[in-house]
């Protein structure tokens, strides 16, 4: 396979991970997050000095985790209080907050970024496998997650946060665990990514990042695993496929969100739910 | 007899409106109270007192003999309390069976660390029936929530708030909008479920079914208990023939 393709599946496996983590923090505990490109940022930052700084994959690894993790516990705090479309615009804030922050910080490499990042010593492909058994594990966490009590109760607390209360659960902390778990597996995509390209810069992590991941979530079926990792790949591999397509990425991407939330609100995996149903009454 | 639930000296006011004035009263073990008033008697303002929604201004609210209030909803629940709403409020993501077992799960949900790890929902589902068969939801485990009638739903709350496995239970308002044959029977279920040993407080409009079901009478009105008693004698009482249809000269004036 080239280097290409390797780039390519590399690409695919950051891009589940990611919108696969986002879709356990708005579809399994219904919690509208559009920052999450700052918490993968945050882990790619915290990865990155890790691995200027001469420490081992792993512990670079984790350390994105945890910071983007530890953030979003503490972001996490704003879902607590906020009604949901306040919490939307809270997380935008955050969204941009990140991205100004990281571009005045000198220690951070400003604008420039940071650069000359070792690479993981596992080689293109290496690193391309290395993402995608991580992806692979994030979509088994999301499938137990969604079957375990922990996502029955998200459930509960997505559909109704008082009557949830009413029946003993605690909204609040499951609220923030729904964050931080959500962010600390954006944070590992952020690590990941650091060691894919060796090289970070902010504007990589902003605003429209988020809301491709929110699109990505929304099209696929919030709160559908395997919705959201077929809308992950055919969003992720259809610029690439065609040229015009990522001339256009926004303006059909964007289209595409208005259309869903208009005529199939239930995104892929409502329509192929519909499908199957009809089929088997034929 | 020991006290499920006390509520002591209990006042609240919002902005220069005094809700609730001095409220005092408890509610033995094995008792069935009917709670009425007009409204904006201050009803709803207690509940959401008891359940731990709003923080009195002063007093204290204890559930078996230990003061619950300044502790969150869900504590109070993990702690006896079960509340049904009013306005009707499944989760509607879920099926009926659903409803009902992930509330009879709630020592397992009590803590999303503990939630985390469990996944067999064998033993809930199982308790979830038996309860929604009890409260004559028997058969519909299956449905979707959002296409059961009212009374139905009506039924799903008393059998969420059973399934927490409540030492008391408050039901806001469980017979309003239902006709007069569902509310009888509902009535009836409420009855044979104190008659089981729950203790249960009935938040209620529905005067008939009160007073054939309950054997004590709270009668809250302007924010103050006007009346603790027997039905019959409550209802005989002049203060509270007035506050339901107002004094002479109200009447008079208007």
């Amino acid at each position: 396979m080239s280097l290409y393709t390797y780039s390519l599946l590399s690409i695919v496996g950051i891009n589940i991970m990611l919108a696969v983590s986002l879709n356990m923090i708005t579809g399994f505990c219904g919690q509208f997050s559009l920052g999450h490109g700052a918490f993968y940022g945050a882990g790619a930052y915290a990865a990155a000095l890790c691995a200027v700084a001469g420490y081992p994959v792993p512990v670079a690894l984790i350390a994105g985790a945890v910071v983007a993790g530890i953030l979003g516990f503490v972001v996490g705090f704003a879902s607590v209080r906020l009604r949901e479309d306040f919490l939307a615009v809270t997380t935008i804030g955050v969204s941009f907050l990140f991205v100004g922050f990281v571009r005045k910080q000198h220690w951070l490499g400003a604008e420039m970024g940071i650069s000359k990042i070792p690479g993981s010593g596992l080689g293109a492909e290496g690193n391309a496998v290395m993402i995608l058994l991580f992806a692979a594990a994030t979509i088994a966490f999301s499938l137990y997650l969604n079957r375990s009590w922990l996502g029955f109760a998200f459930r509960a607390v997505g559909d109704d946060e008082q009557a949830a209360r009413t029946v003993a659960i605690p909204a609040s902390s499951y609220k923030l665990l729904a964050f931080a778990l959500g962010t600390a597996i954006a944070g590992l995509a952020g690590g990941l990514y650091t060691y894919f390209t060796q090289f970070i810069v902010p504007d990589s992590f902003g605003f429209i990042l988020s809301v491709t991941l929110m699109a990505m979530v929304v099209i696929g079926g919030t709160g559908s695993t395997w919705g959201v990792v077929a809308a992950t790949i055919i969003l992720t591999l259809l610029p690439e496929v065609f040229r015009f397509i990522n001339d256009y990425r926004l303006l059909i991407f964007g289209g595409l969100l208005v259309l869903v939330t208009r005529f199939a609100p239930g995104g892929l995996a409502g329509i192929v739910n519909s499908l199957t149903r009809r089929l088997r009454r034929a | 007899m020991t006290n499920v639930l006390q509520v002591e000296s209990v006042s609240i006011r919002f902005g220069g409106v005094q809700a609730l004035t001095d409220v005092n009263f408890s509610v033995g073990k094995g008792e069935i109270v009917g709670l009425i008033g007009p409204n904006g008697a201050g009803k709803t303002t207690l509940l959401r007192i008891i359940a731990g929604v709003l923080a009195p201004d002063t007093g204290r609210v204890m559930l078996d003999g230990q003061n619950v209030t300044r502790l969150p909803t869900a504590a109070r629940i993990a702690k006896g309390l079960a509340i049904t709403h009013q306005i009707v409020r499944p989760f509607r993501s879920m099926t009926v069976l659903e409803n009902t077992a992930l509330a009879a799960g709630h020592k397992i949900t009590a803590n999303p660390l503990t939630a985390i790890f469990h996944w067999r929902r064998a033993a809930e589902n199982s308790r979830a029936a038996a309860i929604l068969a009890k409260v004559g939801l028997g058969g519909m485990e299956d449905r979707a929530v959002s296409a059961l009638p009212l009374g139905h739903l009506k039924r799903l709350e008393v059998a969420r708030a059973l399934a927490v496995d409540p030492s008391v239970i408050i039901l806001d308002e469980p017979l309003a909008g239902l006709n007069h044959r569902e509310a009888e029977q509902q009535a009836d279920t409420l009855a044979a479920l104190n008659a089981e040993g729950l203790t249960t407080v009935l938040i209620e409009h529905n005067l008939r079914e009160v007073m054939r079901v309950c054997k004590r009478l709270l009668v809250l009105d302007g924010g103050r208990i006007i009346a603790d008693g027997a039905p019959a004698e409550v209802m005989a009482d002049k203060a509270v023939r007035e506050a339901y249809i107002g004094k002479a000269d109200d009447h008079a004036a208007a």
